[in-house]
């Protein structure tokens, strides 16, 4: 079911071909290229690009380790910022201890975060994969207010609202590197988030990972089998926590400061909103989720103080409409792209963006008007709108936004039976040519 | 020390009652409807937001039985119309959606409120001293809250052990599909008990508004308490849900007023502690520090002791 993944998902014979080795590793051949060269693609070889791409790997690695949890294992963690935080924390008195003159290298710092997250999650996890499905939400909730509040109470150890502060260019320097730029920063963070991803990819194609898969379908039979679901819900959740931990301690150098929101309860909320809207039932969909949400905070946050109100709807929508995430929607065209009838979906699918753009615009404007008056009544009622100076104190924004926003919707729910028809055909003549079965 | 136990019992008691009013409706839609409701606090925050509005407009009194009002009719709306779409997709797919909602009215109180506290102060028609005990006045107001939760509580209950629906509701809490052969609307039900739980989520706003900081960080600051609070005292338990408020709020209330740590108990036992012991920060923490830790301690030990909380029949 959720073997999607990197399209290596349904070979398991082991013929040592060297087209097979191709399949198998071609594609982490390929990121590991893809990682190399990005920094130093024009727009994002700038400091601001590179910053952003080193919060992407974090975000990733982060979110991959969650999707352990919920995709691969069906456990819904609302507390997987412990993890990442507790190794944040770990890795920034490392990196402090490094700074006092300890002789380690700096890009080995996020082994301390990750083994200080396996340990909190072998501790915990005990505690919580006792159960599973809601009461285990709710224990992950109850664990993570737990540790949030008293990380706050125990200002030594996490410093409070300020945090705790290392300087990563201070230490030993092998082959002369100090770590001060953001490329050599983003180079540590990309080695050890394709490692962390290779790893991962791989525990979800061992026994246990299968079997993590079992325990989230049918628990019943996997108990009935002689597996303890218990066991494997355990042995999961740990691996998860270390992953978690990891990408702390890449936070740690990234930022070179760690502060009690790490472990908060935002933190775990956005981390869910990242796979949840990438694709939980895909592995590439923590990924497409990391990056994309990483990207639209950054860049949203510049162009409008709604952006949080924006997010939530994103989540909403998917939550609604698409269950299976971005990953799941662009899969859903694989099988479908090579028939006749794809050029009557794509024709459909531009149908529908027409309303569906003019419904939005209408709604974004709505939005960004009350946003403004509310949050900022000082600056008065003459604000740009899609760079077009308007004034909220006439009646005639708010009306052409309302005709925007009803007329879009209106001719929306008369083009949307266009496309599902399209799609409806385009998925006869799949089934039709049973092309289904030889991609 | 009379008079801090007295002031102490008698604020944990008003907290506990407000703990009760949200925590009944959640515990009720929980054990029902198999929903961990998180926008259940929002829906708190809303009934504080909108007493505000109303009280501005029309006064105090009539905004107090019209803004649980709309809240209740809120949350009929988003059981009927949200929740039950999306409950075909399954329980995690329902979580997701209350806590996409409650992430998203938030965002929308910032938009309709701002993002900084409102003064929602208590109106001129409750403010008065009621009675003065050891030379300090006890409000008008928090007496006002202590009996609305007392006679909400006596009505639920009475509602609950007398009437017909009360008895279909309890029917469904553990039978669903049986009531439903019966012949009965579960999914009306379902949205009645939805439309009740938020309602008196909206009348603890009203006023616990006051007491609180009417803000948009009210909702994410009590919600996890109510979640402790539903399973400290039992899945779909009444009486437990009140039990574990009282508990929480008085012994959180305690917890604020004491100035001890276990420094002052080393020192009693005559323990010698030196200032460089690596634990000698957490031995230091004054258990009035330590007070937003207490539920959540207590809800890890309830969880690991006795899984169905004080007075549930089933574990959670």
């Amino acid at each position: 079911m959720s073997d999607g993944g990197l399209g290596t998902a349904s070979s398991h014979r082991r013929s040592a071909t060297e087209h097979d080795w191709l399949r198998h590793y071609g594609v982490w051949v390929a990121a590991a290229a893809v990682l190399l060269l990005l920094p130093h693609v024009p727009g994002l070889s700038s400091n601001f690009g590179r910053s952003l791409l080193s919060q992407m790997g974090i975000a990733t690695v982060f979110a991959l380790s969650f999707n352990l949890l919920l995709g691969q294992t069906g456990l819904l963690s609302f507390g997987h910022a412990v993890y990442f935080g507790l190794g944040g924390f770990a890795a920034i008195h490392f990196m402090r201890a490094i700074n006092a003159g300890l002789p380690v290298p700096m890009p080995l710092v996020p082994v301390v975060g990750a083994a200080t997250g396996l340990a909190f999650g072998l501790l915990f996890g005990a505690l919580t994969t006792r159960r599973a499905g809601v009461v285990f939400a709710l224990i992950s909730l109850g664990i993570g207010e737990l540790v949030f509040a008293a990380s706050r109470m125990l200002q030594g150890f996490s410093g409070g609202e300020e945090g705790i502060t290392a300087n990563r260019a201070i230490g030993p320097r092998p082959f002369g590197l100090n770590f001060a730029s953001q490329l050599q920063v983003y180079y540590i963070i990309a080695f050890w988030a394709l490692l962390a991803a290779a790893l991962m990819y791989a525990f979800t194609r061992t026994p246990v990972g299968r079997m993590g898969n079992a325990v989230r379908d049918n628990p019943e039979r996997a108990a009935f089998v002689g597996y303890s679901t218990q066991g494997v819900r355990f042995i999961v959740f740990a691996v998860a926590a270390m992953f978690a931990g990891l990408a702390g301690g890449l936070h740690a150098i990234n930022y070179e400061i760690v502060a009690a929101d790490a472990v908060g309860a935002a933190r775990s909320g956005s981390v869910l909103l990242m796979v949840y809207i990438g694709g939980e039932a895909h592995f590439i969909g923590a990924i497409l989720g990391a990056i994309t949400i990483t990207w639209l905070q950054v860049s949203l946050s510049d162009y409008t103080t709604a952006w949080q109100l924006y997010l939530g709807l994103f989540f909403m929508a998917i939550v609604l409409f698409a269950p299976g995430g971005l990953a799941g929607l662009i899969l859903m065209h694989a099988p479908i792209v090579r028939t006749r009838a794809f050029a009557g979906v794509l024709g459909a699918y531009v149908l529908a963006a027409i309303p569906a753009v003019v419904m939005l615009t209408g709604a974004l404007a709505l939005l960004e008007i009350n946003y403004r008056l509310s949050t900022q009544p000082e600056a008065g009622s003459r604000m740009k709108l899609y760079g077009i100076a308007i004034d909220t104190s006439t009646p005639w924004p708010w009306v052409a936004a309302a005709v925007c926003l009803l007329g879009g919707w209106w001719v929306f729910r008369r083009a949307w039976p266009v496309v599902a028809a399209a799609r409806q055909r385009a998925a006869d003549e799949v089934a039709g040519h049973g092309e289904w079965a030889a991609p | 020390m009379v008079e801090l136990v007295t002031f102490s019992l008698l604020n944990g008691v008003v907290y506990g009652l407000l703990l009760f009013m949200l925590s009944s409706g959640l515990t009720l839609i929980w054990s029902m409807m198999g929903v961990l409701n998180f926008a259940h606090a929002t829906m708190f925050m809303l009934g504080a937001y909108f007493s505000y509005q109303i009280g501005r407009y029309i006064g105090f009194w009539p905004a107090l039985v019209i803004a649980p009002l709309l809240v209740g009719l809120l949350g009929g709306a988003i059981e009927r119309y949200g929740l039950r779409h999306v409950h075909r997709h399954g329980a995690v797919a329902e979580i997701l959606f209350t806590f996409g909602l409650a992430y998203l009215i938030v965002e929308i109180v910032v938009m309709l409120w701002g993002r900084n506290p409102i003064e929602n102060r208590v109106p001129a028609v409750i403010d008065f001293p009621i009675f003065t005990l050891f030379g300090t006045s006890y409000p008008f107001y928090k007496a006002l809250m202590m009996a609305i939760s007392v006679s909400m509580f006596t009505f639920l209950y009475l509602a609950f052990k007398r009437t017909r629906v009360g008895l279909v509701i309890q029917a469904s809490l553990t039978h669903p599909q049986m009531v439903g052969a019966l012949g009965h609307d579960v999914p009306r039900m379902f949205v009645l008990v939805f439309a009740v739980g938020s309602a008196l989520a909206g009348l603890a706003g009203v006023i616990g508004g006051f007491a609180l900081l009417t803000e948009p960080n009210m909702a994410a600051a009590l919600g996890p308490i109510v979640f402790v609070v539903v399973v400290v005292g039992g899945l779909g338990s009444i009486p437990g849900a009140l039990v574990a408020s009282m508990l929480i709020g008085i012994v959180q209330t305690f917890a604020v007023a004491l100035d001890y740590s276990l420094l002052d108990l080393f020192r009693v036992l005559n323990v010698p502690v030196s200032r460089t012991s690596p634990l000698h920060e957490v031995y230091a923490v004054k258990i009035a520090q330590a007070a937003p830790v207490i539920p959540y301690l207590l809800l890890v030990l309830m969880l690991i002791l006795r899984p169905r909380g004080l007075l549930g029949t089933r574990e959670t």
